[in-house]
């Protein structure tokens, strides 16, 4: 880790929905895990199953950091005991992108990041009307287009030129 | 403070959108108020699309629940305290 990623230190809050698109669990580790590598303080929030997956599949929590539910974020955000300088949301369905925009009412300094995905993404994406920027690809089982998406948002494809 | 589920909330709507509860609320409810994302109605905080419509039927309050998994709901519970919070508290749409 270099000196600029260790002074960041700042907090990565990731907000994870329903657990049944099978793409979110992978995107989401990935994501972690590079955020965590960049020097961020990694914070996952969801319901109770999305973090038994989560927990299960990094029992060390090597890359999800510190686990919240989600209900309890929400609250915790609202009330100014939670903040965070980068939130990413991930949207497969309508209550996701109703997440998403709370997220950008209660946290308005934050970098917010929707990550669109599932087989209704475009119809999805279209109801976004509130500042962030996003990451929409029809993903459900194949993860490597939402990849390619995420690291192009986050700067992390490698250049062509 | 009292739990939604322990309410035994009337479901008015379900899987429904955050803009179609919005609609709903306006039409049905004579008297609403708007509030803000993470506004706290019992135990739990108000998720969408601010703003968020909130509808007073006498003694009972109209508003979206939100779960990740269902969806969002358009739930009609008891109001008790939570009708006068919500004068205090909301931006009045006005009363029919």
């Amino acid at each position: 880790m270099t000196q600029n990623e260790l002074q960041k230190n700042e907090q990565a809050l990731l907000v994870f929905g329903c657990p049944e698109v099978p793409v979110q669990a992978a995107i989401g580790l990935y994501l972690a895990g590079r955020l965590g590598e960049e020097g961020y303080d990694v914070v996952t929030a969801g319901n109770p199953s999305v973090l038994g997956l989560l927990r299960v599949s990094d029992r060390k929590k090597r890359y999800i950091g510190k686990t919240v539910d989600l209900d309890r974020c929400i609250g915790e955000v609202a009330e100014g005991k939670r903040d965070a300088g980068l939130c990413v949301v991930f949207a497969h369905n309508d209550a996701g992108i109703s997440y998403a925009a709370s997220m950008r009412y209660l946290l308005p300094e934050a970098r917010l990041v929707v990550v669109v995905f599932g087989r209704n993404a475009g119809e999805l994406a279209a109801q976004v009307d509130f500042p962030c920027e996003t990451v929409v690809e029809k993903a459900v089982h194949n993860p490597g287009k939402l990849k390619k998406g995420i690291d192009e948002v986050f700067g992390w494809r490698a250049s062509t030129s | 403070m009292a739990c939604i589920d322990e309410l035994n909330p009337e479901i008015l709507l379900r899987g429904a959108s955050f803009a179609e509860c919005r609609t709903a609320v306006e039409k049905r409810c004579r008297e609403v108020y708007y509030v803000d994302p993470g506004y706290a109605i019992f135990d739990t905080h108000t998720i969408g699309v601010p703003p968020i419509a909130v509808g007073v039927e006498d003694t009972f309050i109209v508003f979206p629940f939100t779960k990740p998994c269902y969806g969002t709901f358009l739930i009609r519970v008891p109001g008790d305290e939570e009708v006068e919070r919500l004068g205090q508290k909301g931006r009045p749409g006005g009363k029919r």
